[in-house]
């Protein structure tokens, strides 16, 4: 069990109230908030430490240096990577991915190969394919997800008949941001393994909710953004098996990712230096280490927990609206933390309009999955997303604004 | 509720919301127009028969409708509009879109566009301007296509 009351006092912004109402942040799929432990990280680095890293030789850069190559080993800490190496700095998810589908795809895909990908990504998991699949001539196919309301998961009948020895990378979602479901990841890894091809999987939404062990997996490359683990945005990580990276080509080039330079031509760095050209982003890599520290320290499998019981609360709750249809798996079944739903009558700017009135802050739209929302016939859905510091309180809150929204517009 | 909701949410756009005038294809359509708004997903098509003038003067909007799914200021904002324009020529369209314009980014609604007026309360959300004027860039859209290119649904999503 979580003290969530010790929690909430670590994070500043919660403290607030939103339009005369105590703030009641519900988006954490969208962002998480940020411990005190970082921000201050924040404000150390700027304030004592400030320097280029790997290149000065004076104290500052030395501090800084040290603290940056520190983040990195934590991180390969946090997922247990062989070797901090495998541990590459970059913007968030988005970029991790487009990374290694530039790079790795431009390398390895040829015509008549398969890309496999799933129903229910997030664009940032679907267009880089879209583009890699495109470049190359490879064919871009999708596990289907199975239920009128995307209920059941993705279709592991369909995966056997999809996951052929043509296929040369598999790339899925742990977490879905828009549905709640939780990908099955291991088996994911092992039946990819088996026919060769290899894995990227987009752990944005589990990374801070969930333990996650790349070598028990087996996985081949991971993304996930700092910004929703309480780390800084800006900051995001692509791991990468060193095997995998060794042999990859840069996707940006310049200074700090070369080891010897002609007017001809350029020797890269191994891994990580070369895929992070240019002064990397330090302060919030640092930031993010501090994150790290954070969850750990309460644990991760105890956050797991406590978001699926939120989870579980606030299905039970919802349910009792009248006309409310929920997309994912259904009231009872395995989920993250999160609630996605709509009203036939009402569509969900209304409501996170409304619910914002009541100091409660939610999402309304596709959730960067305009695909999956269209084959559900839906525009888009309101989504609340829990994380270590909500409470069954503050979903009581959440229900009790909806409720007021239906009445306002006369569907109940 | 709050006064700034109660503005945003007049019993106009209520019940523009509820019971949308002029909804659905039109049939004897010569121009279509389809305005979307990626960051919400709000989508618009507004369908006009204009009918040419013979006398050199511009031609005039003759019928409208509208289609599409959204939020209550969207698909109340693009009821309304389909009321305001018809008999219209674009000229006339263009310079009644910009006194709406101006009343959903100030507030200040002059006496003598009443109805339009209900959007004042818009500007106390910037971030539901893009909303309000979804169905209005749509039926401006129409008018300045040329008719054979619009006059099947152009487009794709
Ligand atoms: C499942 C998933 N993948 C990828 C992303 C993209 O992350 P970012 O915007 O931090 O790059 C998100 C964030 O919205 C997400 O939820």
């Amino acid at each position: 069990m979580l003290d969530v009351q010790k929690i909430r006092a670590d994070f500043p912004i919660l403290h607030q109230s939103v339009n005369g109402k105590p703030l009641v942040y519900l988006d954490n799929g969208a962002t998480s908030q940020k411990p005190r432990a970082v921000i201050n990280s924040l404000v150390h680095y700027y304030e004592r430490d400030n320097s280029n890293v790997h290149r000065g030789l004076h104290a500052l850069s030395m501090r800084a240096t040290d603290a940056y190559e520190g983040a990195r080993a934590r991180l390969a800490k946090f997922i247990n990577a062989a070797d901090s190496a495998e541990i590459i700095f970059t913007r968030g998810t988005t970029e991790s991915i487009n990374i290694v589908a530039r790079s790795w795809g431009h390398a390895h895909l040829k015509p008549g190969d398969v890309v496999l990908t799933t129903e229910i990504e997030h664009h940032s998991n679907l267009i880089p394919w879209q583009q890699a699949a495109r470049v190359s001539g490879a064919t871009l196919k999708y596990v289907p997800v199975l239920g009128a309301d995307a209920e059941g998961g993705l279709d592991l009948a369909a995966l056997d008949q999809l996951l052929t020895p043509k296929v040369k990378v598999f790339a899925f979602t742990h977490i879905s941001n828009t549905l709640g479901t939780i990908n099955p990841i291991a088996e994911f890894c092992r039946r990819a393994r088996a026919v060769g091809a290899i894995t990227v999987i987009d752990a944005a939404q589990s990374i801070g909710h969930a333990p996650f062990d790349v070598q028990a997996l087996g996985a081949d490359f991971v993304s996930f953004s700092g910004h929703k683990m309480c780390g800084p945005t800006g900051i995001g990580v692509l791991y990468g098996r060193r095997a995998l990276l060794d042999k990859l080509a840069p996707d940006e080039t310049g200074g700090g990712m070369v080891s010897n330079v002609t007017y001809e031509d350029a020797r890269w760095k191994p891994a990580p230096e070369r895929f992070e050209a240019g002064t990397p982003n330090i302060a919030d890599a640092i930031a993010l280490g501090v994150a790290c520290d954070y969850l750990d320290a309460i644990g991760r499998d105890q956050i797991a927990a406590h978001d699926a019981a939120l989870s579980r609360y606030a299905m039970e709750q919802l349910s009792t609206l009248p006309g409310i249809r929920i997309i994912g798996p259904r009231v009872g079944a395995e989920r993250s933390g999160l609630a996605s739903f709509s009203f036939a009558d009402v569509h969900a700017h209304d409501i996170v309009t409304f619910a914002d009135e009541d100091g409660v802050a939610l999402r309304g739209g596709h959730h960067c999955n305009q695909p999956l929302m269209r084959k559900l016939g839906l525009t888009g859905t309101t989504r609340a997303s829990f994380y270590l510091y909500n409470t069954e309180g503050e979903i009581d809150v959440l229900v009790a604004s909806l409720h007021r929204t239906l009445k306002f517009f006369g569907t109940t | 509720m709050s006064a700034d909701l109660t503005e945003l949410y007049q019993q106009v756009i209520l019940d523009h919301n509820k019971r949308p005038r002029n909804r659905g294809k039109l049939p004897t359509a010569n121009r279509v127009a389809h305005g979307d708004n990626p960051t919400c997903g709000d989508q618009c098509s507004v369908y006009l028969r204009l009918e040419p003038s013979t006398s050199g003067t511009p031609a005039r909007i003759a019928e409208i409708s509208f289609d599409g799914s959204g939020c209550a200021i969207s698909q109340a904002s693009a009821s309304l509009m389909t009321t305001q324009v018809k008999g219209k020529t674009a000229p006339e369209v263009e310079a009644l879109y910009k006194n709406f314009h101006d009343i959903v980014t100030t507030g200040n609604a002059p006496e003598e566009i009443s109805d339009l007026a209900a959007f004042a309360g818009v500007h106390a959300f910037p971030a539901r301007i893009k909303c309000a004027t979804l169905g209005w860039h749509a039926a401006i859209e129409a008018l300045k296509a040329e008719p054979h290119e619009t006059t099947t649904e152009s487009h794709t999503d």
